[in-house]
């Protein structure tokens, strides 16, 4: 540390006039502290300033530090409330606005969640719909079929009705010749008991030579009653026996609900 | 010792010290918000308020903000610009804006009998008009270095060494 290049430099000159950073002035007062000479400096750079000043000061008058003292007891009494009161105002106001900005947040937040799950519902909803629309789609077309199959003159229909078991069932047979299928209307019978299944057979009279042709499965979820089954046969009649599930080798005649013989 | 020994004690509220702060001080501050504001009247009142600011902010002096005549000094010199600003004394502002510290003797006529001009002129013979401008800057107006140098359209690098030699020559006035 050179002491004189330092004093000579300027930089106490700036010290007093408050022209330096808070840090060059911390370190100006520590090489004051450490270096009399600096010090010494200092207060002269200092004493210069002050006569100066001094001499362009007003006249004051003599008691003027009673005046000021005067309004220091205002001061002590009337400060301290204020910024007593001012510091927890400032104070609550920021909590209240963090409060407020947190509560602002949640409710976006739960907001936005809300939104999603309806967006959500509102997908799930748009999935149902489709799905319900597709299956009333099938459900046209399906009937769409069985109308054309009732207007083309190669089906003959035929009438099915109650046998003793059950004489107010009935049903009808649409045979489709040329494509050897028949379309079964089994609207008209009662739901099988639980075990048990309809099964359709083919018949020739003479003798009378049954020929299952398949079973009404799922005769509750089938909403229409429509089934379609497949006959090669030369048939002469159908017949339609309750039997146990999964169907018989040979109908059980005691429970023939319907029968109907193909008219020529 | 004996004034780092009135500063904490004033700081701890102690009236007795800052009494004795007053009187080592009052002139200096009263005088260097007159340079500014050149009305002894208005500065007389004004001074006064700034040392009630001065025991109110007792507390916030420390060494980082330098020395403790710098740290009223700043005080003072904040609260008269500040009343510069506020009152619309336009013409008297132009004077300002440019060399206070020059004009207060320029315009001794008024303040003959209430400022000690014969000391003042004493204190800045032979001066060059530069000089006194860059006092004014640094020591009234609290310019910063960079302002300092901009206002007198001179390299930063240039201000301290100039400073030092205006001050010397007020120094060498004193002897």
């Amino acid at each position: 540390m050179e002491v004189e290049k330092y004093i000579a430099s300027g930089i106490l000159e700036l010290y007093v006039a408050g022209a330096l950073t808070p840090e060059e002035n911390v370190e100006v007062h520590r090489y004051a502290e450490q270096y009399p000479e600096i010090k010494m400096e200092i207060e002269a750079i200092e004493a210069t300033i002050m006569k100066l000043s001094r001499t362009a000061s007003p006249e004051l008058p003599k008691d003027g530090f009673k005046k000021i003292e005067a309004e220091l007891d205002d001061v002590i009494t009337f400060v301290p409330p204020t910024s007593k009161k001012k510091a927890p105002w400032g104070s609550y106001l920021g909590w209240a606005a963090s409060l407020l900005l947190a509560a602002g947040l949640l409710w976006v937040y739960t907001e936005n969640n809300n939104l999603k799950s309806e967006i959500e519902v509102s997908t799930q909803e748009k999935l149902d719909l489709e799905e319900t629309l597709s299956n009333i789609k099938k459900e046209a077309a399906r009937q769409e079929t069985f109308l054309d199959m009732l207007r083309d003159q190669n089906v003959t229909v035929i009438a099915l009705g109650g046998q003793a078991v059950s004489p107010e069932s009935y049903a009808k047979a649409y045979w489709d010749k040329a494509e050897n299928k028949v379309v079964i209307d089994a609207k008209g019978l009662p739901e099988p008991p639980t075990g048990f299944t309809y099964q359709v057979w083919s018949l020739k009279l003479d003798p009378l030579t049954p020929t299952s042709i398949g079973l009404l499965d799922d005769f509750v979820s089938t909403e229409d009653k429509l089934f379609t089954l497949d006959n090669a046969n030369e048939s002469e009649a159908f017949g339609i026996t309750l039997e146990p599930e999964g169907g018989s080798e040979s109908p059980t005649l005691e429970q023939l609900y319907t029968l109907g013989a193909v008219g020529r | 010792m004996q004034l780092d020994n009135l500063i904490e004690r004033f700081q701890k509220k102690d009236r007795a010290a800052f009494e004795a702060l007053y009187n080592m001080y009052a002139e200096n501050l009263c005088g260097a918000i007159n340079v500014i504001l050149k009305d002894p009247e208005r500065s007389q009142e004004l001074c006064q308020d700034v040392f009630v600011k001065i025991w109110t902010k007792s507390d916030q002096y420390d060494t980082s903000k330098g020395r403790f005549f710098t740290w009223i000094l700043n005080i003072a010199r904040n609260a008269a610009i500040d009343e510069l600003r506020s009152k619309s004394h336009k013409n008297q502002k132009k004077n300002l804006s440019v060399e206070s510290l020059v004009g207060i003797y320029e315009n001794s006529e008024d303040l003959n009998d209430k400022v000690d001009t014969i000391g003042l002129m004493s204190l800045l013979k032979g001066l060059k008009d530069k000089c006194i401008l860059l006092i004014d800057l640094l020591y009234f107006k609290g310019y910063t270095q960079k302002e300092a140098a901009e206002e007198l359209k001179a390299p930063v690098g240039t201000i301290k060494t100039r400073i030092r030699s205006c001050l010397s020559e007020i120094r060498k006035n004193m002897a």
